[in-house]
């Protein structure tokens, strides 16, 4: 029985409660507003207040609708996000399922998405919800390129598809010999020394690229802006969730929120070095030792834990930071992006960390 | 404890996954909503993929979701929901339709039947088998030894037409860039 998916879905519930109000607040500073000041002491209670809101809400199904659908969907998305962080390790020690196709299955979460989106567009029988609908889809389904390209790379990197063995790769438990920018001609080994050394973003340098690429495609992936065509307010009211409320509305959040902690662990264990510290070992400074902790211990566990949250909840704050800065691009923008820019690039890069393994 | 391992051995959910399997299956074809057979359809692809977790094939699982369940009934869903199937009905006459169902699944029975009764099932000797057959690494040996240049030939193939695609879309000369 895999004790990673309680603590991860408490963790699901916790980011929408932080993230929203940092959402807020973030958007404000941005925009040079003040965010939400009314309730609580600096609008700390504002998202109690709105779940109260939510919960008291009735929930409406349109007559037209397709009944079994609309009520379904949300549930059909949310399962498959929560299903994805099966996979995910939290420390040494701790990890959930063990398959050898860990990568896969995450890619495969992202294909069961799209169904559930296309039932919530269909079910809800309204010209914008389908058109938001189709547009996730084409969006989603178009960014599984990239995506999967860069996934590759890492993965021809570390010659696993298992998400615990890439973390071990990248950690000072590694049994494999780390060397500096992954070349043993450098002869400077780097395994005792851990650190941001032997991050994945380091142990092949082209890796940083590939990460943008990466953080690109699941910005798309997870529908958010700059990539939030499927909602459109200006022009599609609200895309695929326009006709939800109560309750199925906030699950549908909760789906879009637990995307973005699903995708920001996701980059944190492929490319920054999973659950590993950023301090290296210099000389007697063992800082890589001490901010490790030995595995199986309850510190090592709370090291690699804290590691590895913050890692994703950085992430999440410059997904949010991109969203308040840039504007929302145009449907033939996005395409052009992904299959004229995004793919071709990544398929070089690939060929790049496909060599810079061999030498 | 007894009762949960007998619930969630693998013969009870060899049998509940059998069972809806077959199920969804025949729901897919008697579906009056073609949205909804390929709702069951997605639904077959789902335990079918169960069964070969079951048999240890977990690659397999998962490229039969993202392949079939993601990109294929995908586009199928696409195509159904876009065209209006209400509007389109009387233009095909039903007698016909059903003649040519009819006519079309007598010929593949009586074929299924046939190359059962003719093919020959080898015998399964459960002590000599090897349960990691299935794993992702056996897989790929497989494909990286005995079947190189078919595999290579393939996914070259696959690139080509991804690349041809794109170039498709290419802008024109005297076209907006954006």
């Amino acid at each position: 029985m895999p004790t990673t998916l309680p603590i991860f879905s408490v963790l699901i519930l916790l980011n929408v409660v932080v993230s929203v109000y940092l959402e807020r607040k973030i958007s404000a500073f941005i925009q040079d507003r003040l965010g939400p000041m009314e309730v609580g002491k600096w609008g700390l209670l504002q998202l109690v207040a709105d779940l109260f809101k939510l919960i008291q809400k009735e929930d409406i199904v349109p007559a037209a609708a397709d009944r079994w659908l609309f009520l379904l969907a949300p549930f059909v998305i949310f399962v498959a996000i929560f299903a994805g962080f099966a996979v995910l390790p939290l420390s040494p020690d701790w990890f959930g399922s063990t398959a050898n196709v860990g990568v896969f299955f995450l890619m495969t979460v992202i294909s069961v998405d799209v169904i559930g989106i296309l039932m919530a567009g269909w079910g809800s029988n309204n010209k914008y919800a389908l058109l938001g609908s189709v547009r996730a889809v084409a969006q989603i389904v178009s960014y599984e390129v990239p995506l999967g390209l860069s996934i590759l790379c890492v993965v021809v990197t570390c010659q696993s598809l298992d998400l615990q063995e890439i973390s071990f790769q990248q950690s000072i438990f590694s049994n494999t010999p780390n060397y500096l920018f992954g070349l043993k001609a450098t002869g400077i080994d780097l395994t005792q020394t851990g650190g941001i050394l032997t991050w994945n973003i380091l142990r092949n340098p082209s890796l940083l690229i590939v990460y943008v690429i990466f953080f690109i495609a699941t910005l798309a992936e997870a529908n958010r802006a700059p990539f939030d065509l499927p909602e459109g307010e200006s022009e599609l009211i609200g895309g695929f969730n326009t006709e939800y409320s109560g309750m199925r509305w906030a699950l549908l959040f909760l789906s879009e929120y637990a995307m973005m902690l699903l995708v920001a662990f996701l980059g944190a264990i492929l490319f920054l070095g999973s659950w590993s510290s950023p301090f290296p070992n210099v000389g007697a400074l063992r800082l890589a030792d001490w901010t490790t902790g030995s595995p199986g211990t309850w510190a090592g566990n709370l090291w690699g834990v804290f590691w590895l949250v913050s890692k994703a909840g950085a992430a999440i704050l410059v997904q949010m930071w991109v969203r308040w800065t840039f504007p929302r691009l145009r449907i033939d923008q996005l395409m052009y992006l992904c299959w004229k820019v995004l793919t071709p690039f990544a398929l070089v890069l690939f060929m790049i960390s496909a060599i810079w393994k061999l030498l | 404890m007894e009762f949960i391992d007998r619930i969630f051995s693998t013969q009870s959910l060899f049998w509940f996954l059998s069972f809806l399997t077959i199920l969804s299956a025949l729901m897919v074809v008697t579906s009056k909503s073609p949205v909804y057979s390929v709702l069951y359809l997605i639904l077959t692809f789902f335990c079918l993929s169960g069964h070969y977790i079951i048999l240890n094939a977990q690659f397999l699982a998962f490229v039969n979701i993202i392949v079939y369940a993601g990109a294929i009934m995908v586009l199928f869903l696409f195509v159904i929901m876009f065209l209006n199937m209400k509007e389109d009905e009387a233009e095909t006459s039903p007698t016909l339709i059903r003649t040519l169902a009819t006519g079309t699944a007598i010929v593949l029975g009586v074929t299924l039947v046939l190359a059962f009764s003719t093919v020959k099932v080898a015998a399964f000797n459960p002590m000599a088998f090897d349960s990691q057959v299935g794993m992702v690494k056996n897989l790929g040996s497989v494909l990286f030894r005995e079947y190189l240049l078919p595999f290579e030939l393939a996914s070259v193939l696959f690139l080509i037409a991804m690349v041809g695609a794109v170039m498709l879309g290419r802008r024109e000369a005297g076209d907006r860039h954006f």
